[in-house]
């Protein structure tokens, strides 16, 4: 117990010198430019470490992440539109919401493993896809969202301003960093890697392995589902896109290059993700023929992502010092 | 919902002879497809996400194939073969390095090539929708059975897929490359010891499989539109076949593909909006009641 507190106030050190940090880089240039990346990393990082809780934690490599940020981001976005709901009640519906949905299709899909649990997420994820496709009153169909998201100010925070967004979003990933590091060091943690290295020994000592799963799957969901309420703060609206197979695709992506045995990696493959892609946008239009190049090369090349490389080249050295 | 109208075709014979052989050649299309990733799943034990992106890859060759000869046989050759030899090219060069590496290796493998085919693709023949259109040599006056209008081009292309269907079921039960296969998705290492080169047959079947999707590809692009990206959409589906028959069984795709090409036709009439939203009503009752699917042999 006191370890655990221990962990928990380090934690929350870290994450009050985090945001410090965050804020005064970011109030101090005050540069647009930077503010843009901020929301963006946020976003991107909270939807890669959420993802990062089921695959690299219980060792379900989920193809569908992606539906719970569009479920968070149209449901946000269609409560604001009513113009009766304030930002944090409509916050904490939207979560609801995406917690409710992975809930319903973790049940479906956490009772298979590996390479089905997979195909089953990515199939619900385009199911939702095409959901909001057909769906057009409600959802605006392809067009997506229009109209705006209302931005009423509350606590005098005024999201409409780039500045109170990009602190928002950086505390919204710091805060949720913080909460899902204790939920992977607590006991139900300990129980998720024991399904992850070995279900049948978990399932002899009388964990319910589908109760475990679906907990992992419906807090992951629900993380994804705040990236998707800031994505849909950052571009006040909604759109399909997000639903789409690709974006799930990106996520692991940033997983995959920050480093999946790392807590922190996908939120620093979620950074060089964004500049990654950012250059490749800039230089050419063939953008999915060099980032499936630069995949490639990581995938069978490398192996492991930079964090990986970090954590590993760091054990070696205390190893050889003792 | 217009159920009323589905309850009038059904209860009207020519409605019925029209969407069931709709249902029909649909379901063979598809059934190609999914014969291909059950087939490289069974044997080789990857899920290859990219299959979607090499059914597209075959609808854009028997395109060009088709421009260049005005032969629509040898538009679908084309199609067929050059995506087996872009399905060989995939296994030797990258997916080859990642068998019995964990989900997640396959999964960004497949996606990268996704990726990658998707552009290059974008690259030769631009972002738009393309379309091939019936060709002239079949373009005939349609059947009528009972007062129902079979299309012409419908009823050639169920006759040609259920002959490759056919083909693959008699190459695969009953030759000797057929049961060498099966024994190697069964216990590959004692297929290895018995002298048998397992490298070389995992990349003939994959190649197979890929052949099929291009197949798939190319016989389907007279009737649907070609553009970049319209492999996800089969790879669902083609998905949702495989677990509803049980992954690895490919008399259980068959009996799934008619059963989804079936839905497909019927439910364009009774419910139009609802049609992918009941493929995926049937394959989660089919997980619930029955998780290795309608001929699967043991639970995944």
């Amino acid at each position: 117990m006191r370890a655990v507190s221990d962990s928990l106030r380090g934690d929350l050190l870290f994450g009050a010198l985090a945001f410090t940090l965050l804020a005064a880089v970011d109030l101090g240039l005050g540069s647009p430019g930077l503010l843009d990346f901020t929301i963006r990393f946020a976003t991107f990082a909270l939807l890669a470490l959420s993802l990062n809780l089921l695959i690299g934690v219980t060792g379900l490599v989920s193809f569908g992440h992606a539906a719970y940020f569009a479920m968070g981001a149209y449901a946000f976005g269609l409560l604001m539109q009513t113009g009766a709901w304030s930002i944090p009640a409509a916050l904490v519906a939207a979560l609801a919401a995406s917690a409710l949905f992975a809930l319903v299709v973790g049940a479906l899909c956490v009772r298979l493993t590996e390479i089905y649990f997979a195909f089953l997420t990515l199939a619900f994820q385009m199911l939702l896809h095409s959901v909001i496709l057909a769906w057009i009153p409600l959802t605006g169909g392809d067009q997506g969202l229009m109209g705006g998201i209302p931005k009423p100010a509350f606590l005098g925070i005024d999201l409409a301003r780039q500045d109170h967004l990009a602190l928002f979003s950086a505390f919204c990933l710091i805060a949720s960093t913080v909460i899902l590091r204790q939920v992977v060091r607590s006991p139900f943690g300990a129980a998720l890697r024991m399904l992850r290295d070995n279900p049948d020994r978990a399932a002899f000592l009388g964990l319910s392995v589908f109760r475990y799963r679906l907990g992992a799957f419906v807090i992951a969901g629900t993380f994804a589902g705040l990236a998707g309420v800031l994505m849909s703060l950052y571009v006040s609206g909604a759109f399909p896109s997000f639903a789409f197979w690709t974006t799930s695709g990106e996520a692991i992506f940033m997983i995959m290059l920050g480093g999946i045995t790392v807590f922190l990696g996908p939120i620093v493959g979620a950074a060089l993700f964004i500049l990654l892609n950012d250059r490749i946008t800039a230089l050419t239009d063939h953008h999915g023929l060099y980032m499936g190049a630069i995949l490639l090369v990581l995938v069978l090349g490398l192996r492991k992502g930079l964090l990986d490389f970090v954590v590993e080249a760091w054990r070696e050295r205390k190893e050889r010092r003792s | 919902m217009e159920l009323t109208e589905l309850l009038e075709c059904v209860t009207a014979l020519s409605c019925v002879v029209t969407q069931v052989s709709a249902g029909l050649t649909i379901g063979m299309l598809l059934f190609l497809v999914a014969s291909g990733l059950t087939l490289i799943f069974g044997v080789l034990g990857l899920v290859n996400f990219a299959h979607g992106s090499f059914y597209m890859v075959g609808a854009y060759l028997a395109l060009a194939g088709y421009g260049a000869t005005g032969s629509f046989v040898a538009a679908t050759v084309l199609g067929a073969l050059g995506v087996a030899l872009l399905g060989l090219l995939c296994e030797r060069l990258l997916l080859s390095r990642i068998y019995g590496a964990d989900v997640l290796m396959q999964l960004l493998v497949c996606y990268a090539i996704v990726l990658i085919l998707d552009d290059v693709v974008k690259i030769v023949w631009g972002a738009d929708f393309l379309s091939m259109g019936v060709p002239d040599s079949l373009r005939k006056p349609p059947f009528v059975v009972a007062g129902g209008i079979v299309p012409y081009f419908y009823a050639i292309l169920f006759l040609v897929t259920a002959a490759i269907a056919a083909l693959l079921a008699w190459g695969m039960g009953r030759t000797k490359f057929g049961r060498t296969v099966r024994a190697a998705a069964v216990n590959p290492a004692m297929v290895s010891a018995l002298g048998v080169n397992t490298t070389a047959l995992y990349a003939i079947v994959f190649a197979i499989g890929a052949m099929l999707a291009g197949a798939a590809g190319a016989l389907s692009a007279p009737i649907r539109s070609v553009v970049p990206g319209a492999g996800v959409s089969i790879l669902i589906e083609s998905f949702i076949v495989t677990v509803i028959g049980g992954m690895g069984s490919i008399g259980g795709a068959l009996a799934a593909s008619l059963i989804i090409g079936l839905t497909r036709s019927f439910g364009s009439i009774g419910f139009p909006l609802f049609v992918e939203g009941m493929m995926f009503v049937i394959m989660a009752l089919v997980l619930l009641l029955r998780p290795s699917g309608l001929a699967g042999r043991r639970s995944p």
